[in-house]
């Protein structure tokens, strides 16, 4: 396989190199296959308990941090920090679990959030339209799954009826208009 | 009715396209199964016991004279002539291949049509009253909320893998057809003191294994937030709603779980901050839409027809069908007709191509080129004037669809079960024709008047058995199909959950059980009293004992041969 077909992470609708390591809440690092840097992900577990001494740190040496949410974690944890924050990171234990969709939403519309937003997990292709329309802008497709070939998917509509973080006004709107 | 313009096109053929690409990738192997499963389901279409299923979406149950005839055109192209008319107001075909799947998805495009959502942990089909826009009793016309309310949760992004299925009817009428309080939000239209129009908003109604009845959480929501309101109430269903157990997944369980007045109240919460947000209705948009759903153009016509008058006075037949099918119009000299699809020996909520084709032209001669599908899974033309009344019956007999027993026992709701679907433990059908075969007699089932009879094949309850004055469930008992029997239910604005009366019967034994608790209600109802008020005063014993009495109907008619 060559370089370019090992990507498995779409940021901003092309494939890029991952540079971060997810850590588990108990600790553990399970690196990307395509890892480089070594960034730690951290779970909002960890993330809460080291949380001034992590800002202390970026204050002094510009470390990156970032922080990975699971289905049940409350994002309004994060509201008043998320200018320090590099990633925020959804999990999706299952490709059917539509929590994390709410999550982003919170995040980007209620909290403001405006840095990298990341869906990882059980992704593939027939989700990114929905997840990019609540505001992901990163997409780590799962092992086994064509990345490549999933960044047609965006296009899937032309046009919504809804607002979301892609679009502030309703098609009725806009039909309006 | 509503007519698509470019973006509601373009949305619906990008669908056609997608899902033809997922179909294809789902065929080369790209896509697994387990993959592809929540993808085709979203589009109506199952993987069933013979075949596929493909469920097409009738939004609020409102058809135009093309649309059926290209549904007749869909079940003669593609299955097998027929299709079956469901009690969420869509249309199932039991017989497409998976790799028509998108064909047939082209062809309901190209006439406004789909089956998005009508499947799936999503947000499904909204349902409405079928007399809709001419009942006399009604409040305001449900359908242009409905169709707001239909493309608001087309593709919504946020809420495409709810925990479950999620159902949301509108009533315009107090009274209440459209079965409201067993959905996962039902909205009744009501207008305030002020005169202006809002919303009563209940939620975590439902049948299933668990039937509840749903609760108010707001008495008054006005209809610019309706969109906004709908927004939070799927919010903190799809956060907190249950994913680790299927059975315990519908809004209904976490509504029971939190009490209604706290989930209420954290909806209230969460819509503070949606509130007045650009999802918030406009006065344009919903003129726009409304203005789709005007009055067709009555002629002022008298309130009786005299050659009505003397056809009802000469004609014995007809004067039955006209006081079972007919009903009562808002504007003089019109009235609505309900076409039967529960004629004996048919299955319940079936129509043939031919059959549709003919409502279709029926509509067209009668009733301004509409047709409704009601929840009761029958058909109604529901602008017919009274002077064709007579005409429109003898064509509806030609087609077999003027069955004059609306209303009555045998305007069964009856799911496919097991002869079709893979989920059923129990055939519906065949007890269906067996309680149509026995009771065949026209006097003696309007002497008994109106009573619901509905039938599901398994605890989904499609057949919404549990709302019936006689619910019908198909049970498994160790491999062979029994039958439990419920008493008392009701639908409407008071809706009730009918009542166990005991041990499930065999099949052959259910058409004698059904005599006895009807022999019962006759020798127990006061003047006029409905099944459901009969089960309410004297309980459910004195059914109870005649159903488990021993002198079954088989043994009564040995003991008469010998």
């Amino acid at each position: 396989m060559s370089e370019i077909n090992s990507l498995q992470l779409i940021r901003d609708r092309r494939l890029v190199a991952d540079e971060w390591e997810v850590v588990q809440s108990d600790g553990v690092s399970s690196a990307p296959t395509d890892a480089a840097a070594g960034l730690s992900l951290l779970p909002l577990s960890i993330w809460l308990e080291r949380r001034s001494e992590l800002l202390a740190e970026k204050a002094a040496a510009g470390i990156r941090i970032g922080v990975w949410l699971a289905p049940t974690d409350e994002p309004s944890l994060l509201a008043k920090d998320l200018a320090m924050l590099d990633l925020i990171a959804v999990h999706f234990p299952k490709f059917a679990d539509g929590r994390g969709y709410s999550t982003a939403s919170l995040l980007r519309l209620r909290y403001g959030y405006t840095g990298e937003l990341r869906a990882f997990g059980d992704v593939g292709r027939d989700q990114l339209f929905y997840l990019a329309r609540v505001g992901f802008d990163s997409f780590l497709i799962s092992e086994g799954r064509d990345a490549a070939a999933a960044l047609c998917s965006f296009d899937d509509f032309s046009e919504v009826y809804q607002s979301a973080t892609d679009q502030s006004l309703p098609l009725f709107r806009r039909r309006a208009a | 009715m509503y007519r698509y313009d470019r973006h509601d096109h373009a949305i619906v053929q990008a669908r056609v396209a997608q899902f033809r690409d997922q179909s294809a990738r789902h065929q080369r192997g790209e896509l697994s199964d387990d993959e592809f499963r929540p993808l085709r389901l979203q589009n109506g279409l199952y993987i069933q016991r013979h075949a596929p299923m493909l469920r097409v979406a009738i939004p609020y149950g409102m058809l135009s004279s093309t649309q059926m005839r290209r549904l007749a055109h869909i079940t003669r192209t593609y299955d097998r002539g027929y299709g079956h008319f469901t009690t969420r107001q869509n249309l199932q075909i039991n017989w497409p291949t998976l790799e028509s799947a998108p064909d047939i998805l082209a062809e309901l495009a190209e006439v406004e049509m789909h089956a998005i959502q009508t499947s799936g942990n999503c947000i499904r089909n909204i349902t409405t009253d079928h007399f809709a826009g001419m009942a006399a009793d009604e409040i305001a016309d449900p359908r242009p909320w409905a169709e707001i309310l239909r493309q608001w949760s087309t593709f919504h992004p946020e809420f495409a893998y709810l925990p479950r299925k999620f159902k949301i009817a509108v009533s315009g009428t107090k009274q209440d057809r459209a079965a409201i309080l067993v959905h996962d939000i039902g909205l009744q239209l009501v207008i305030n003191e002020s005169g202006e129009t809002g919303f009563t908003v209940f939620v975590g109604g439902g049948l299933g294994r668990t039937p509840l009845i749903g609760k108010k959480i707001r008495d008054f929501l006005p209809w610019q937030h309706l969109l906004t309101y709908c927004e939070a109430i799927l919010r903190v269903y799809n956060r907190l709603g249950r994913r680790d157990n299927l059975y315990k997944a519908r809004i209904k369980i976490l509504v029971k779980a939190l009490g209604s007045e706290e989930f209420g109240r954290q909806v209230e919460n969460e819509w503070a901050h949606l509130k007045d947000s650009p999802t918030t209705l406009t006065e344009a948009e919903v003129t726009r839409v409304a203005t789709q759903f005007s009055a067709p153009d009555y002629a002022a016509l008298p309130t009786m027809d005299a050659a009505h008058n003397s056809k009802l006075a000469e004609d014995k037949a007809f004067a039955r069908w006209v006081q079972r099918n007919v009903h009562t119009h808002r504007i003089a000299g019109y009235t609505a007709v309900t076409l039967s699809l529960k004629t004996p020996g048919l299955p319940p909520g079936d129509a043939t191509d031919a059959q549709m084709d003919a409502v279709a032209d029926l509509a067209d001669t009668y009733s301004f080129g509409e047709i409704r599908v009601s929840h009761e899974q029958n058909l109604v033309l529901a602008d017919v004037r009274q002077s064709d009344l007579y005409a429109l019956w003898q064509a509806a007999r030609v087609i077999r669809m003027a069955s004059p027993t609306i209303g009555l026992l045998t305007d069964m709701i009856v799911c496919p079960g097991g002869d079709f679907c893979s989920l059923a433990n129990a055939k519906s059908l065949p007890i269906a024709a067996a309680i149509q075969a026995r009771f065949d007699e026209l006097d003696y089932l309007h002497d008994i008047g109106d009573l619901s009879l509905n039938i599901s094949g398994c605890m989904n309850s499609c057949g919404h058995h549990h709302l019936a004055g006689i619910g019908i469930l198909g049970v498994d008992k160790n491999g062979a199909e029994w039958y439990q029997i419920t008493i008392g239910g009701r639908q409407g604005i008071a809706a009730h959950i009918g009542d166990v009366i005991g041990k499930s019967f065999a099949a052959q034994d259910v058409p004698d059980v059904i005599e006895k608790l009807i022999a019962t209600y006759i020798a127990e109802r006061l003047e006029a009293e409905p099944f459901a008020d009969t089960v309410q005063r004297i309980g459910l014993q004195p059914f109870r004992d005649r159903a488990y009495s021993k002198s079954t109907h088989k043994a009564e008619l040995e003991a008469e041969s010998v």
